[in-house]
């Protein structure tokens, strides 16, 4: 069983080129984020009708502060006391319509709506944005030569290895951006997205790096394509949905400070004023929740799959289906940790930011038990390659 | 101010019917969100939603009535009724159902399922006796004050220790307490009907139309269009009357129960799960057997060399199969990395059945009943003949040698308790004989490092031996490892070989008749090494539950999907009388779970009912504000459509 060694140095190649290009994607989000200035406008209104709503007796709390409809709450200034009394009172109506409205939107409405698709950037944003997304493509296209080349060149399915897992699951992370891409408008999320992917794939070229070779002959089963390929699937997506719990996390908060100003209680921080800030321009904290649960929803039932096909294989190779070996252990807490997550966003009281909690720290586990059991803790799983 | 009150008066009538119908559903969720984890809510949750008890009572599948004796009515918060609670009977069954309800309650599964998580850290990164023993023992040697403290608390045993199973049996009683109630819940919703319609579910992100089917028709039409969509619907009965009088024509359609079915077959199918592991771990049994090319072994306690069970297996009737490995091959890369490992075996499944032959390779056990064998190692054993001074045989064996390394270097021991040797001594210490040695199947002299082995395969087998004499203790009845050599109350021996007499060390060459005999031994004995067979570790496991588990597995793995992909929804279509005949449709809906996709499916089936009932063209759409200004005197006509709120 040769390794070809034209094919392993072009999967070389193509991994590097593939990184360069994801790089320079990931500028491309970048600056589209920069020269969006709608978003801008849109916070501008936003911003200054809940400054002017301050100045009158009754300050109706606006929901869904930086979308179109803040904008509503907006009236004229009264002189005349009667006129008064009665504006004060048409205001009421308005904010409990508002109130009303937004609860019946909340409870049905379509969760893509709120991505942004509302909102289209314009001229060089937009142009900017697409170069980045073309860019995203050709190079997820390199990255699938670098994985086929592999396989290719060691003549076996390119995952047996850290390098190969890392590889194939940043390839599987941007697959899952740009099919979301192709459902709603995320192109927001590109950047955020592609900057984790870059770093593995750069530790993973640098410090995980083998060259192609055969497998252990205990790798050499069936059951390896189906059980790592469901697991490097759902450690991809729940990259993503790490990423989305991060920037909820950042948006929810943003939209707690900008309540507060608008309620008189906290002063507009320098951002705000300035509409520089980047948290400005991301969709509401709720379509990223929801986002976010949808993500996770997807790769739950996979990574249960993956532990049990896992168990499955351990039974046909080691005689036992679960011996709570350290990468059984933290897939298993992991899991865990997943599965409240789901429970915690079916009860009141723990949707929003203590789900989200819950979210980055079954990444976490997962990050432990990709790396840290692999490289640190021994165990049967010590297939890392890594000399 | 005609203006205000007309319209303030228009608007609160409509605002307290949205408010009524989206307080409700909202209620109701937040009702059914405390319960999807427990039937019934902490004393707390429940003084704070008090504000729905009303609600509550008219749900026909209401929480309370269903737990065991529970109170009648159910639906009132738990510190009602003082007259009812006073007596001694109620004062000790009310905190235990409390208790009980906390337990079950979903805030409970999240710290349990945190608390599980935690459990298992420690279980990940303390060495484990059950998976490496010697480990542990390297931990407790280089730790000496922590250690044993880790040890009392169960720090090396954790999965099996009783504060991790303590959580489970929680987790699973907490489970098991909401299942059961949730099952009855779910099994009432599938027989009863969907809840009734609001009174302007239009208000629910849904539109109305005027259209010129009567409110009959229109309802019949509706209904049908949703059966057609296989909701579940329930038209109003005839002469049944809303709350104001007026006849009531309304559908109610739900769909997605498999939602809940699938989460209750996940649930259930863990419980499964956790009882066929705790069953395979009381009736299961493993036992590992080392058989060099030649040997055999049948499924005994004695034929073992390591056996362990479950609390609930007889020993003394396990299936009688028997195996005797007949070759061992095992294949290598030219670097040395292993390629493939099989050993040929001749085995009997029962004590009467013909032998049959099979190969037994990684990852490719024997199955036997209920019992698999698995070849999980296998190394070298060479063939040692220990002759007298006349040429007799005194005693020959192969003796396995135990691999330290990848290109499988091992290490031999020879202990012979009966050499023919005279007992020496006051106390007549017997004189025994041991050889002790490093087995290279590729033998190669490294200027460095002396004779090693460079590649796996047995091509070039040399052994490198020591001799040594004295009291093995072997007989005296105290268990001693056999692949390892105390020589600390031996003599070693200068014996003679190929490198000349007299030395401490012998290198031999197996394959060379000339250098493969060592001299100089007591009594003139003689020991050759004159062949090396392979032997196999196999390992015998028995778990008889081990079928249910995939079972359960697989059901979990189905609900999981069910539950996460299908999503519970209702719509309701409500259709009044219009004066001059017609009638006026609203259709509305709401969806229990997540919410994406809903609107568009919602828009479809109103599409659908547009299509059955079709609109009536329409005067100009005029603003709110506009037409309550003029004298009201007939109900307002229909506003214009639009998916929001006027």
């Amino acid at each position: 069983m040769a390794v070809s060694e034209t094919f392993a140095a072009a999967s070389d190649h193509l991994f590097g080129s593939a990184m360069a290009v994801y790089a320079a994607g990931m500028l491309g989000y970048a600056a589209e984020f920069s020269f969006n200035r709608l978003g801008r406008r849109a916070e501008a209104e936003a911003f200054d009708v809940p400054a002017a709503a301050a100045a009158r007796k009754e300050v109706p709390a606006l929901v869904g502060a930086e979308s179109a409809e803040g904008a509503e709450g907006a009236g004229t200034v009264v002189v005349d006391p009667a006129a008064e009394a009665l504006a004060a009172a048409r205001d009421r109506e308005q904010a409990r319509k508002d109130a009303r409205a937004a609860a019946a939107a909340a409870l049905a409405d379509d969760g893509s709506a709120g991505l942004g698709g509302d909102e289209p950037p314009t001229g060089r944003a937009r142009w900017v944005g697409r170069i980045a997304v073309a860019l995203t493509v050709v190079g997820w296209a390199l990255h699938v030569g670098s994985v086929v080349c592999r396989g290719i060149a060691a003549n076996r399915v390119p995952w047996g290895n850290m390098y190969e897992f890392s590889s194939m699951l940043c390839l599987i992370a941007v697959t899952a951006f740009l099919v979301l891409l192709t459902r709603a408008h995320v192109r927001w999320l590109g950047v955020f997205v592609m900057v984790p992917v870059v770093l593995t794939l750069g530790f993973a070229g640098t410090v995980l790096y083998v060259p192609a070779g055969p497998l252990v002959p205990a790798l050499n089963s069936y059951w390896l394509k189906i059980h790592v390929v469901a697991a490097i699937t759902a450690s991809g997506v729940y990259l993503v949905s790490a990423v989305t719990t991060v920037l909820f996390l950042l948006k929810d908060r943003w939209e707690n400070r900008l309540a507060d100003v608008a309620a008189g209680r906290a002063e507009a921080s320098a951002a705000m004023r300035g509409r520089g800030g980047i948290v400005m321009r991301l969709p509401s904290a709720q379509a990223l929740d929801r986002l976010t649960y949808r993500i996770i929803a997807f790769a739950f039932p996979v990574w249960t799959f993956a532990i049990i096909a896992g168990a499955i294989w351990a039974e046909a190779a080691w005689g036992r289906y679960w011996g709570w070996d350290p990468k059984e252990t933290w897939s298993f807490i992991t899991w865990v940790i997943y599965a409240a997550y789901l429970h915690a966003r079916a009860t009141a009281g723990w949707k929003g930011r203590r789900a989200a909690t819950i979210s980055l720290l079954g990444f976490t586990a997962l990050f432990v038990d990709y790396y840290v059991v692999n490289l640190v803790i021994s165990g049967l799983h010590s297939y890392a390659g890594v000399k | 101010m005609t203006e205000l009150t007309h319209e303030a008066t228009r608007t609160a009538e409509a605002d307290a019917e949205a408010d009524a119908a989206i307080e409700a559903e909202s209620a109701a969720e937040a009702a059914e969100t405390e319960v999807i984890g427990a039937l019934t809510t902490s004393p707390d949750d429940r003084r704070r939603a008090a504000g729905t008890a009303t609600l509550r009572r008219s749900r026909p599948a209401g929480p309370a009535s269903t737990r065991p004796g529970g109170a009648t009515g159910g639906a009132s918060p738990g510190g009602g009724g003082p007259s009812e609670r006073q007596t001694a009977f109620w004062r000790l069954v009310l905190p235990l159902r409390r208790a009980w309800r906390q337990l079950t309650s979903m805030r409970t599964a999240i710290v349990l399922l945190f608390l599980l998580a935690l459990a298992a850290i420690p279980g990940s990164l303390l060495p484990q006796r059950n998976i490496d023993p010697l480990k542990v023992q390297q931990y407790l040697a280089d730790h000496p004050s922590l250690g044993p403290f880790l040890d009392h608390l169960g720090g090396f045993a954790v999965f099996g220790s009783p504060w991790f199973a303590a959580v489970y049996l929680l987790l699973f009683v907490s489970l098991i307490g909401c299942l059961s109630s949730r099952v009855t819940w779910h099994a009432k919703a599938l027989v009863g009907r969907p809840p009734k319609a609001p009174a302007r579910p239009g208000r629910l992100g849904g539109q109305s139309w005027a259209t010129g089917v009567e409110a009959a028709e229109a309802v019949e039409l509706a209904a049908a269009r949703l059966r057609r969509r296989r909701f579940r619907v329930a038209t109003a009965p005839e002469g049944a009357r809303t709350a104001k009088g007026a006849p009531d024509h309304s559908v109610a359609a739900e769909k997605g129960y498999l939602r809940e079915t699938g989460n209750l077959l996940f649930h259930i199918c863990l419980v499964l799960l956790l009882a066929g592991v705790g069953l395979g771990s009381w009736f299961g049994y493993q036992g590992t057997v080392l058989l060099a090319t030649g040997d055999g072994f049948s499924n005994t306690l004695v034929s073992y060399d390591q056996f362990s069970q479950g609390r609930l297996v007889n020993v003394g009737k396990l299936p009688p199969f028997s195996m005797t490995m007949t070759n061992f091959h095992a294949a290598y890369e030219p670097n040395g990395e292993p390629k493939d490992f099989e050993a040929m075996v001749s085995y009997a499944p029962d004590l009467d059945t013909p032998n049959r032959t099979t190969t037994i390779r990684v990852n490719h056990p024997l199955k036997i009943g209920n019992a698999k064998v698995y070849l999980i190692g296998h190394g070298y054993a060479p063939h040692f003949v220990l002759r007298d001074a006349h040429g007799g045989i005194v005693w020959a064996g192969y003796q396995p040698c135990t691999p330290r390394d990848s290109q499988f270097t091992s290490t031999c021991t020879v202990k012979i308790g009966d050499a023919g040797l005279p007992a020496t001594g006051p106390l007549h210490t017997p004189q025994q004989l041991a050889f002790s040695g490093v087995f290279t199947p590729t033998t190669v002299l490294d200027p460095a490092q002396g004779y090693v082995s460079t590649y796996p395969a047995a091509t070039a087998p040399g052994l490198t031996i020591t001799a040594y004499v004295g009291n093995l203790h072997i007989n005296e009845g105290v268990p001693s490892n056999i692949y390892a050599l105390d020589t600390s109350g031996l003599k070693q021996l200068s014996i003679g070989g190929p490198l000349g007499p007299g030395r401490q060390a012998q290198v031999l060459a197996v394959d060379n008749p000339k250098q493969r005999t060592v001299t100089g031994l007591p009594n003139g004995m003689t020991l050759d090494v004159d062949g090396v067979r392979e032997f196999g570790t196999f390992q015998t496991k028995s778990d008889p539950f081990k079928g249910y588990v995939l079972i359960a597995a697989v059901g979990i793995i189905a609900g999981l999907l069910l539950s996460l992909r299908i999503r519970r929804r209702r719509i309701w279509v409500r259709a009044t009388p219009a004066a001059g005949g017609g009638s006026l449709l609203e259709a509305g809906g709401l969806s229990r779970s997540d919410q994406d996709g809903f609107a568009a499916e919602l828009a479809s089936v109103i599409d659908e009912l547009r299509a059955a009932s079709p609109p009536v063209a329409e005067p100009e759409p005029t603003p709110a504000a506009e037409v309550a200004a003029e004298p009201a005197s007939e109900p307002p006509p229909s506003p214009a459509p639009n998916r929001q709120e006027p």
